[in-house]
């Protein structure tokens, strides 16, 4: 439970405060530094996207934002607020169960096997936080879920249980329950990668929505290019656990900087 | 009320430890028996008869599901009804044997069955012969599964053996009993049966442990 | 005597000691899955104390005899001022017995409820209590069924043990009937047949219907 190295502030307080802010964050899995000191802002409304090769840190990412597991080094700030940490005697101490709990709030996942309740129905699994955690009524809870299980189309399959669905429709009503929280950032880590080709699209469809119509800030590991350059504000290309090169997508798909950077691309465009 | 005397358990514990032999003796028989019966028991439900099959499994299913003690009772005093007697060890070995066998057949069958469809379809693409195919493919990698099952089973007739006691069989809680009538105290020699069987089975249990992980690394499983 | 005869005259003991070993059974059942719950949650808490308590009394009772324990219960406890008159005795042995094994178990069937699972849960802000509730344990639960219907066929199997401590149960009922009339085959052999019915008429049958609710309760038909 050491105090992170280095100077933080307690909050952010400039002017500009962005979203999610990883300042310096390193996490390893005993020798092996996974994420390498990163910086990286996210702001309120973009849609990031991360790409890179398996294994240079992009999921891990995502999963340090929603803590499922704890930094070793660095603090994460949303809106402003440190997440991984809480202040306390005014410093940054490690933030227990209970203040992660409350930060995660603010953020919602969707995770590459969906990992959706088999024991509940689609309705079910999108009530069961809002009215579990946020205190929600039945009534209220179950308006929200079937408004956004018909956003994602799949009203109709309200009452089946997940082992009734296909791929893309499980991760269609994933997507509907993480929203069912009103989370400000959504985290969509690789999404698509254990679907079969043909329902790809049905999922990528959603998304396309959310960003078109939401103003919600999104962060994104993806395999595919075509769909990252399309939606992307930004594109954040990570290898060994750092950002090697980020701008628009457009720019980097086009015009990459970085020699690791051509070679990724390459080698993905060669693939498909 | 707490009235533990050191100098008792001085008193009885070479009778307790020598007992501790009779135990050791009845369980690794009894396994010896088991470890060979159930093999049979086990190859007879994959033959092709199925008559034998349908009998053998009915008999290992109502050996599972009927109490071991009585199982031992039965073994001991049927035989002198129809003019056979038979003595404790021999009907004990046998009733603890013949329970265990079903036991290690069901582990043999398991272990088996965890083979993958696909190593039998690769020997058979092969056009490795049966005999070959359960030597060198099937049983290598059953053993793995099949070996924490058998150290389980080793471990557990070790622990049924007090069962033996009811129909006289000499070990340890046989002797414990006897001491406890003949002294009227039951506190030092119960628990110190109690303590025995910890002091050989947790060991026992553990090292079984290791060996399973050892077995499966040397297999390059895991 | 045939057999006929054998039954006319000694089924209603027979069926006397059913019930007792019926009524052992049920008693031990609810003890020890009481039991496998609180040392099989225990057994994944953090905390080394609450962690080690549950890891002692499973290795304990795993690692010496039912009999012992039995006698030890029966004839020892008395000797620290706990008298149990000998039918609680017995199903508290026997419970105790198999509630170690049962918590291992327990233990087993929530750790096979997929990481996700517990992930998903955690990114919806759950509660350890409520994910434990709503989301893990159901799913846990399906996954025991199987290796809990093995065990409550060995705790029935485990109840003819308070035969030996005078409790008249089935097994206690067979052994009399031997004593007085030599009829060692029909006595034990009825027995045994009446235990296997209770083991596969009973035990297995239920286990499979209560699968079966689960897993359509579940969805995963």
């Amino acid at each position: 439970m050491r105090p992170p190295t280095g100077d933080y502030p307690l909050r952010l307080e400039d002017e500009h405060i962005p979203m999610v802010r990883f300042q310096n964050v390193t996490k390893r899995y005993g020798d092996l530094v996974v994420l390498d000191s990163l910086d990286l802002d996210v702001e309120e409304g973009e849609m990031v996207t991360i790409i890179g090769p398996s294994g240079s840190g992009k999921t891990t990412v995502l999963r340090m934002l929603m803590a499922l597991e704890m930094i070793d080094d660095g603090v994460i700030y949303l809106e402003g607020e440190p997440m991984t940490h809480m202040v306390k005697n005014g410093t940054l101490i490690r933030a227990d169960k209970k203040y992660l709990r409350r930060q995660r709030l603010n953020i919602g996942m969707c995770f590459q096997h969906f990992n959706l309740f088999p024991h509940m129905t689609a309705l079910e699994n999108c009530i069961e936080a809002p009215i579990q955690v946020l205190g929600l009524s039945k009534t209220e809870a179950v308006e929200r879920a079937r408004d956004l299980l018909d956003m994602v189309g799949l009203l109709e399959k309200s009452d089946e249980h997940p082992s009734r669905l296909s791929g893309g429709q499980k991760q269609r009503v994933a997507i509907a329950r993480s929203l069912a929280m009103r989370p400000k950032v959504m985290l969509f880590d690789e999404v698509t990668s254990a679907l079969d080709p043909e329902v790809i699209g049905e999922v990528t469809q959603v998304i396309r929505k959310l960003v078109d119509k939401h103003n919600l800030t999104m962060l994104m590991v993806t395999h595919q290019m075509g769909f990252a350059r399309e939606i992307s504000d930004r594109v954040c290309f990570f290898y060994d656990g750092k950002i090697e090169e980020q701008g628009a997508p457009e720019q980097l798909f086009e015009n990459p900087e970085r020699e690791r950077t051509q070679q990724f691309l390459s080698a993905v465009l060669e693939a498909t | 009320m707490f009235d533990w005397r050191w100098e008792f358990v001085g008193d009885i514990l070479p009778r307790l430890l020598k007992a501790t032999g009779n135990t050791l003796l009845a369980a690794l028989l009894g396994y010896g028996i088991a470890v060979v019966l159930g093999l049979i028991l086990a190859l007879a439900q994959r033959t092709h008869y199925p008559l034998l099959n349908r009998t053998v499994r009915e008999f290992v299913e109502f050996i599972r599901s009927t109490p071991l003690v009585l199982q031992i009772f039965f073994v001991f005093y049927v035989g002198p009804q129809f003019g056979i007697m038979l003595s404790p060890w021999t009907a004990g070995m046998i009733a603890i044997g013949l329970h265990y066998a079903s036991y290690l057949s069901e582990v043999y069958r398991a272990g088996i069955d965890s083979v993958p469809m696909g190593q039998w379809e690769a020997a058979t693409s092969l056009s490795l012969s049966a005999a070959r195919t359960y030597s060198r493919i099937i049983i290598p990698q059953a053993i793995p599964t099949a070996f924490a099952g058998m150290g389980n089973y080793l471990v557990g007739i070790f622990k049924d053996t007090p069962m033996l006691s009811v129909i006289g069989v000499a070990e340890l809680m046989h002797t414990a009993n006897a001491i406890g009538s003949e002294h009227y105290r039951f506190l030092e020699p119960y628990t110190l049966v109690g303590l025995i069987f910890l002091a050989i089975s947790l060991p026992t249990a553990g090292a079984l442990r290791k060996a399973e992980g050892k077995i499966r690394e040397n297999m390059g499983l895991r | 005597m045939t057999f006929i005869e054998f039954l006319k005259t000694y089924g209603p003991q027979l069926a006397n000691g059913s019930v007792t070993t019926v009524m052992q059974t049920l008693l031990a059942a609810g003890l020890a899955i009481l039991i496998a719950l609180i040392a099989g949650l225990m057994r994944l808490s953090h905390s080394r104390l609450i962690y080690g308590a549950a890891t002692v009394y499973i290795e304990v009772f795993r690692g010496t005899s039912l009999l012992v324990q039995l006698y030890w219960i029966f004839f020892v406890l008395p000797l620290f001022g706990l008298s149990l008159e000998k039918f609680t005795a017995g199903f508290i042995a026997v419970g105790m017995n198999l509630g170690a094994y049962g918590a291992e178990l327990v233990r087993g069937g929530i750790l096979s409820v997929p990481k996700g699972q517990w992930e998903a849960a955690t990114a919806l802000s759950m509660s350890p209590a409520k994910m434990m509730r709503r989301i893990i344990f159901p799913q846990a639960f399906l996954n025991m069924l199987p290796p809990w219907g093995n065990l409550l066929i060995e705790l029935l199997k485990g109840t003819a043990l308070v035969a030996l401590i005078s409790v008249a149960d089935l097994m206690f009922v067979a052994r009399k009937i031997n004593g007085v009339t030599y009829l060692s085959a029909q006595a034990f052999g009825t027995a045994l047949i009446i235990y296997y019915l209770m083991s596969r008429g009973l035990i297995t049958p239920f286990m499979r219907w209560l699968e079966g609710v689960m897993t359509r309760k579940l969805g995963k038909a």
